[in-house]
């Protein structure tokens, strides 16, 4: 259960709406569940929304809405290159590809030890930065900018290594 | 005069502002405790008025006139609009990462003005590490007594709290980012009623965006006259240029409103990549008409009035350059791809008409384009524009209709290629 395991981060996020307007922990909540699970899992919607008092339908709608949430368990990071306009003007398609090959997968796909999932985003300000992408795994989100083949391979072989300590 | 009042603050030398420290010994905060200590929530606004400071988020809306605003009950709240997702934009991650507390103080200058005790600064979820960063400035904040109850002394309290969206462009739109704080799906509302009446939670709520707020503390600190002295009369102050694309050196610009398109591109930033020809300027990210880059276009000012008379906007001035080897059919596929993607779903015209103009560029875009996609392309670009709530089915429109009429060679090449 959540709200066992993060106690104090669910109340903190609890403390910062007014009491009348608990529904606005839902986003916090959804990323702390992200967290723990690795995913939106079937029974975290059903514990974020008794804790809000809201329908587990609500909930459902909030993580299919925003882009970031997740309902299936897929590759345990997520390599999300930015191809929108800026970043394409300056290679980063071409670049997404190498990143496919080296990794062995069709873009969206997901590697054969579910480690890496590549998958194409829209703009998300590093735009002077091109090529990059962010990783989103279960710590977190972090930015990787000017890129390139070399800085990726680097980088993939990195997570797994830790990985297996 | 200064280079820098808001990316790396006041031209202060090599000290990290970062640190609180740091930020105090050149003057920071001081602007905050005086209108705190010594200033009604009017005279603040009033200031902020004189300067004539215009919302840096891209509707350029009069900062001041906004705040004046506010319905007559409480509470009240404050919300700054650091969702950041316009493609080609990237100013406000950079204020927050280099210059975090000027942005700060800026907020709590606003939320002070407003009477509000409590304030949000939305960003978007991918600025994850940067939200636990300003989390850490927020509670060092606190311990020294600027933020929480009675601070300076004084009865007035305020708490800065921190809410990350999902990565959902529609999210920057105010009133679908109130939903969103609100744990709902981001779609904009009907207007009126209007934020400053009903917004966060039906209550008076003041949406700023981070650049606008991070030039607060100067204009109470140096005064609306010093402010006006910058920039050109309808675009006072500075203004964080975006410089993306094609440019030779891509990155944030701060200039004073009034620099030339010319003056920017050549003499500032060094040209375009690999000397080559600029052919088109997107003003605004994707959500403004393209320009042709003509000797008009690069004498233009960057001012909200001068982009206007040449047919775009300046918005929130990030500036995308294309050269001679792009294709603007193909650039527009990017943008209206883009759209469809971040269209909330509300409004039929833009669901549905983001949907097929990518469709229609797609044909163009693969050699499958016949001579009736181009009056079609045109007629769903047109059903659009001015049929949603909010502006973000004219954004994708504007592309589209704005680069088939500037650069319609770059259509017909493909029927061509087809035989058509």
């Amino acid at each position: 259960m959540l709200k066992n395991k993060y106690r104090s981060e669910i109340n903190t996020i609890l403390s910062e709406y007014p009491d009348k307007n608990k529904r606005s922990a839902v986003m916090p909540l959804l990323y702390i569940a992200q967290q723990e699970y690795g995913y939106v899992t079937r029974d975290a919607i059903g514990e974020i929304a008794s804790l809000l008092g809201i329908d587990p339908t609500q909930v459902v709608s909030i993580v299919g809405f925003y882009s970031l949430y997740y309902d299936k368990q897929e590759g345990q990071n997520r390599i999300q290159i930015c191809t929108d306009l800026p970043c394409a003007l300056r290679g980063s398609e071409q670049f997404a590809d190498q990143v496919c090959e080296h990794l062995g997968v069709k873009m969206g796909e997901t590697t054969e030890d579910q480690f890496f999932v590549v998958e194409e985003v829209m703009c998300l300000a590093a735009c002077d930065k091109s090529p990059m992408f962010q990783v989103q795994n279960s710590t977190g989100i972090s930015y990787h900018e000017n890129q390139s083949l070399e800085t990726v391979k680097d980088l993939t072989d990195q997570l797994r290594a830790e990985a297996k300590e | 005069m200064d280079s820098h009042l808001l990316l790396r603050h006041r031209n202060s030398g090599e000290e990290n502002i970062r640190q609180l420290e740091s930020y105090f010994q050149i003057g920071g905060f001081k602007a905050f405790r005086k209108v705190v200590t010594s200033m009604s929530p009017q005279e603040v606004i009033d200031i902020v008025k004189a300067s004539g400071l215009r919302g840096r988020g891209g509707a350029g809306f009069p900062t001041g006139v906004k705040w004046s605003f506010l319905s007559n009950r409480f509470p009240r709240y404050v919300v700054a609009n650091s969702d950041e997702s316009e493609p080609g934009t990237f100013k406000d991650r950079e204020i927050m990462e280099y210059n975090p507390f000027q942005f700060l103080e800026g907020l709590m200058i606003c939320a002070y003005a407003a009477q509000a005790n409590v304030a949000y600064n939305y960003c978007r979820g991918e600025f994850w590490n940067l939200v636990k960063v300003l989390q850490g400035k927020v509670v060092e904040l606190k311990e020294q007594g600027l933020l929480g109850s009675n601070i300076c002394g004084t009865k007035y309290s305020l708490d800065i709290y921190h809410h990350l969206g999902a990565g959902a462009y529609i999210c920057g739109e105010e009133s679908a980012l109130l939903e969103s704080i609100e744990g709902r799906l981001g779609q904009p509302r009907i207007k009126p009623p209007f934020p400053a009446d009903r917004g966060l939670y039906e209550q008076p709520t003041v949406i700023n965006n981070t650049e606008t707020l991070a030039n607060v503390p100067l204009i109470i600190e140096r005064g609306a006259e010093w402010f006006r002295n910058i920039g050109t009369e309808k675009s006072p102050g500075h203004k964080i240029v975006c410089l993306s694309g094609h440019a030779k050196n891509p990155g944030n610009y701060e200039i004073p409103f009034g620099t030339t398109f010319r003056e920017l591109i050549y003499e500032i930033a060094g040209g375009i990549r690999k000397d080559r020809a600029l052919k088109a300027i997107l003003p605004s990210g994707a959500s403004a008409p393209l320009l042709p880059a003509t000797d008009e276009v690069l004498d233009t000012p960057l001012t909200y009035e001068d982009i206007a008379s040449v047919g775009s906007q300046l918005g929130s001035a990030s500036i995308i350059l294309m050269d001679q080897t792009v294709d603007m059919s193909w650039a527009a596929l990017k943008t209206t791809r883009f759209f469809k993607h971040e269209s909330c779903g509300k409004c039929t015209p833009c669901r549905e008409g983001t949907y097929w103009m990518t469709g229609l560029l797609n044909r163009f875009n693969s050699g499958l384009a016949d001579k009736d996609d181009l009056p079609l392309l045109e007629e769903v670009a047109s059903q659009i524009t001015g049929k949603c709530l909010c502006p973000l089915g004219d954004f994708a429109a504007g592309v589209v209709l704005s680069s088939m009429q500037k650069f319609p060679d770059d259509f017909d090449q493909h029927l061509q290629e087809n035989g058509n």
